[in-house]
Formats: C-alpha cells, sequence, structure tokens
C-alpha cells in the first residue's frame, strides 16, 4: 500500500534521512521505532508532505506521492496524527471534528459531516461531554482522542499516529492503544505508528521498524523484535542484569 | 471650574468627531488583522485598499452617476481584486518566504499602487457625496453629520459579519485554523494557500469600505494611504495584533484621543498625537492594550 524506496531528507544542511526504506502493506500495523532524533517523526511528515522529498520515491496504492501536497494527499486517504497533538487549541471540540472533516464537509455536504461527527462521538463519548469545550482545556488524554478522531473524520485509508502516548499516564496510554487496536479490527485501516514506547507499540504491531540516526536499522515481525537482544537493551528497557547474566 | 453647557457639547461633539475617525482607523486594523493571522505579515499596502476605495468611489458615483448602493458593490469588488491580484501576483510566488521579505514586498506594491493611483486619478483631493443628506443635526448642541452615523451603522454590522464570518462559516474556521496551526490545518486538508489569498481579498473589501464611507468627509486623494495606514497599524498594535475586537476598540480610542487632541490641544499636533500614543503603547506594553503578552512571545514577528 505505502513504499518508501531509498528516500532522501534534509533539514537545511542537516541530512535527516539517509536511505530509508520501507513499506506497509494493506491492513497491517507497522511500528517505527527508535530514539529521539532518529528520524521517526521526519519519515511520518515526508510521507503526509509536510517535508519534502530529495531523492527516492514514495508511492501508495501504486502512486508516486513525493511531490503531491499535504492538503491534496489527504483526500488521497492519508492521515497524518503528529506528535504533541496538533489540534486547534482555542477552537471548541466540535469546530475541531469540524475541520478534521473539512474534505467530507466540501465534497458530501453538511448532513454527512454531521453523521460522521456523531459517529466520533460513539467512538469516543467522553468528547461528547466535552462538545463545547475548548480543545486547549482538555486533559491531554482527551486531546489525543480528539486529534485522533480529527484524522478519522476524513475516513482515512492509512492512518500516521505520531508518538501518540507522548507525555502521557500509562492508563491512558494503555486506552488509547486499546482505541487503535480496535479501529485496526473494525474497519480495513492501515497504520503507521511512531512510537518511544516500543513496548506498547510492538503489542499491537504485525511488524516494527528500528530507526537510528536517520537509517532504518532492523526490519523484523513485531514479536521476533520484541526478543531482539538489541532492540531490548536499547528501546525496551529490560532489567539490566537480566541480560548481563544471559 | 464650572462645566458650562458649552464644553459639554464641545466635548460631546469631539467624541464624535473621534468615534467617525477612528471607525475608519477600526476597518484598516481589522485588514491588518485579517492578513496578519493569516500570514504573520503586516500588510503595508492596507492604506492602499481605503484609497483605491474612496477613489473608485469618486468616479462611480461622481462621473458615471451609478446610485450609491451599486457604486458601493462595484467598488468594494474592485478593491478586493486588487487585493486578490496583489496575493497571488507578489505574495504566493515568493519562493522562500519569511516575514521581512513579505513585509518589504508589501512595501513595495503600496508605492507602487499610490502611483497608479497618482496616474489615474490626478493628486488633486475628490469630493463625494454625502450618503444621505449633508445637513448636520444637533444633539445636545454638537453638530452631526448623518454621515457620521453611517459611518458607525457600517462598522458595527461589518464587525458583526466579521464575527458570524470567522465563527460560523466553514471558510471562516479554517482560516482561523490556519491562523492557529498551518501544518495542522494542511493535514485536514486545507487549502492554506487559499486561504492566503481569501483573506488578501476580505482584507482588501474592508479596507475599501472604509475608504468609500471615509471619503465624503476627508475627501481622498492619492497619497493618503500611508498615513491612513499607520493610523490603522497603530489600532492593530494597540488592540493587540491579531485581535479583532481589540483593534476595533483601540482604532476609536486612537480617533477620539486625536480628536481630543485636535479640539483641546491644537489641530496642527493632530496625528502627532495619536502617533505618540501609540509609540508610549509600544514602549509600554508591547502586546497591546488588549492583546496577551503569552501569545505575542509565540509570534513570529
Amino acid at each position: 500500500m505505502l513504499r518508501l524506496v531509498n528516500v532522501n531528507s534534509y533539514y537545511g544542511l542537516v541530512h535527516v534521512l539517509k536511505n530509508v526504506s520501507l513499506h506497509v502493506n494493506k491492513g497491517e500495523t507497522v511500528t517505527l521505532i527508535g530514539a529521539n532524533g532518529a528520524g521517526k517523526s521526519t519519515t511520518l511528515r515526508l510521507i503526509s508532505g509536510l517535508q519534502s522529498v530529495k531523492g527516492g520515491e514514495v508511492t501508495f496504492e501504486g502512486k508516486d506521492i513525493s511531490r503531491i501536497s499535504a492538503e491534496k494527499l489527504v483526500k488521497l486517504g492519508i492521515a497524518h496524527v503528529p506528535e504533541n497533538r496538533q489540534i486547534f487549541r482555542p477552537m471548541t471540540v466540535i469546530e475541531n471534528l469540524e475541520l478534521g472533516g473539512y474534505l467530507l464537509y466540501k465534497e458530501n455536504g453538511k448532513k454527512e459531516l454531521g453523521k460522521t461527527i456523531d459517529e466520533m462521538f460513539a467512538r469516543f463519548p467522553i468528547l461528547k461531554e466535552r462538545e463545547n469545550q475548548l480543545a486547549g482545556t482538555l486533559s491531554g488524554g482527551e486531546q489525543q482522542m480528539l486529534a485522533i478522531a480529527m484524522a478519522l473524520m476524513c475516513r482515512p485509508r492509512l492512518l500516521l499516529l505520531d508518538e501518540p502516548s507522548m507525555g502521557l499516564a500509562p492508563l491512558i496510554v494503555k486506552e488509547i492503544f486499546n482505541i487503535i487496536n480496535e479501529l485496526k479490527d473494525q474497519g480495513d485501516l492501515t497504520v503507521l505508528l511512531v512510537e518511544q514506547n516500543a513496548n506498547a507499540a510492538l503489542k499491537i504491531a504485525d511488524r516494527g521498524y528500528v530507526m537510528e540516526t536517520g537509517k532504518i536499522i532492523i526490519e523484523e515481525d513485531a514479536e521476533a523484535l520484541m526478543k531482539n537482544q538489541e532492540v531490548k537493551r536499547a528501546y525496551l528497557g529490560h532489567d539490566k542484569r537480566e541480560m548481563w547474566e544471559k | 471650574m464650572e462645566i458650562t453647557n458649552q464644553d459639554f457639547s464641545n466635548l460631546l461633539q469631539y467624541i464624535f468627531m473621534g468615534i467617525q475617525r477612528g471607525s475608519i482607523y477600526a476597518l484598516a486594523a481589522m485588514g491588518f488583522n485579517i492578513i496578519y493571522n493569516s500570514t504573520g505579515v503586516i500588510n503595508f499596502a492596507q492604506g492602499e485598499f481605503v484609497v483605491y476605495g474612496g477613489l473608485m468611489m469618486v468616479s462611480l458615483t461622481m462621473t458615471m452617476n451609478l446610485p450609491v448602493p451599486v457604486a458601493f458593490f462595484f467598488t468594494v469588488l474592485f478593491v478586493m481584486l486588487i487585493g486578490i491580484l496583489m496575493e497571488r501576483l507578489t505574495i504566493n510566488t515568493v519562493k522562500s518566504p519569511t516575514v521581512l521579505r513579505l513585509v518589504i514586498i508589501t512595501i513595495g506594491v503600496s508605492i507602487f499602487l499610490e502611483g497608479i493611483a497618482m496616474v489615474s486619478w490626478g493628486k488633486n483631493s475628490h469630493v463625494l457625496r454625502h450618503f444621505s443628506s449633508s445637513e448636520t443635526f444637533e444633539v445636545f448642541g454638537a453638530m452631526i453629520l448623518p454621515q457620521t452615523l453611517w459611518i458607525i451603522g457600517i462598522l458595527v454590522f461589518i464587525a458583526l459579519g466579521f464575527i458570524l464570518f470567522f465563527n460560523y462559516t466553514m471558510t471562516g474556521k479554517c482560516m482561523r485554523a490556519c491562523s492557529i496551526n498551518r501544518d495542522a490545518a494542511r493535514l485536514v486538508g486545507i487549502n492554506d494557500r487559499k486561504m492566503v489569498m481569501i483573506s488578501f481579498a476580505l482584507s482588501a473589501g474592508i479596507g475599501a469600505i472604509a475608504g468609500i464611507i471615509i471619503t465624503p468627509i476627508i475627501q481622498m486623494d492619492y497619497g493618503r494611504g500611508t498615513m491612513l495606514a499607520i493610523k490603522g497599524f497603530g489600532a492593530a498594535v494597540v488592540g493587540g495584533l491579531g485581535n479583532s475586537v481589540g483593534a476595533i476598540f483601540a482604532g476609536i480610542l486612537i480617533g477620539i484621543i486625536e480628536a481630543f487632541g485636535a479640539g483641546y490641544i491644537s489641530s496642527h499636533y493632530m496625528d502627532a498625537i495619536a502617533l505618540f500614543f501609540m509609540l508610549i503603547v509600544l514602549f509600554v506594553k508591547p502586546s497591546g492594550i488588549f492583546g496577551s503578552s503569552e501569545a505575542s512571545k509565540l509570534k513570529e514577528f
């Protein structure tokens, strides 16, 4: 469904992505893990068109998307939930959802928009309760749910999730991951998940990539990754002694 | 000191004068804010929109003898078109837009438009008929022009339209979304460049309206744009950049201060007093009277 081949990207002169290649098949949940600054978020920004591609190719359902701008990619069915919960804080929850469904509104009109918002309220009841509150006043978990709901408003086929667990309490993280899992089970949604919380991410993923300083260093099934010594040491934070003794 | 009736009517007279001038500054400031919110840039050609509004209205009503409402409509449309052209030709084409570059461009456009206005309408001032009667009427001893009421009415009307547009229409919400978080707006499929174009159109339209309604009172000439832009900018800054409700109050406040200065000190210092007030605000509270200092820290400019 999504394929990146030898993609490079720069921030000014800084070479942030070095020959990154990855693919996501239809219906899969793939996770991209790695430390801060490894280039995970940049990879997502590049797929969703916020970051420019220099060399290499990016294809989505067989179509080259490396030159298509962000706002047009949404139309093709790619939704990106950026890190740090990029919602419109000074606007109300319902306004945020309406904006999330901007394309739906443009193509199918107001009725369809209202219907989809109701669907989101059914899935995230807490948002219904907060309907007229300013989005910035929600708790971190609620904001994350709103961000996900906004992305789902335009009925994407590929969902790019950037660190949905960042800065949230463990219980809330669990809830968010449950939601992601549900989403995956319910529809024909494909998910590319970027996470620092490798443990949680690998639990719900089918496959995983490990990134380090702009390169992909490991690609394996999620289960195999969880057992991988290198991954364990660097990202899963298992007890050190356990490793020394082996 | 005893306050006489005469003093009171003078005071009232100055207040009305202030509100009348201030309304224009408020409208200009709203124009500044719309563009500032969508691009982070101060559009120094804003004053030219006001001038073109006034001059075009003069041509349509005085020379071509169109009725006022029709001329009003076409003038606003004409100036909005200038706004759109300006955005498409000069702002949209910039490859790596930085705030400074865009600001310099708007200054260039402003000088260009001023030149065109001079060539097309000449250097003399133009008179425009009042919308209704030009006979003053008396309120507690103050003499008031019906045009003043038109100005105030239209300001209120536009302010209400503004609120409705930005809060209840999808396009308005999209424009707000773009100003809050441009990347997030693009990720829901909003074309940010189109929103910038719409903001130039709206801002030009509001500028044109300001020009149309003030011309019967001040008589428009090609060179008025700069001063109007500076006062309008002052109102936008005093009101807190980007804050349109603040801009309306600040505009009227500056107008009233100006009128008091003209009435009680000397009309020669009228402009100086308004600008002095603006400088004081910038020294003491740079985020503006109605602006939040936290928000202004996050802005580029």
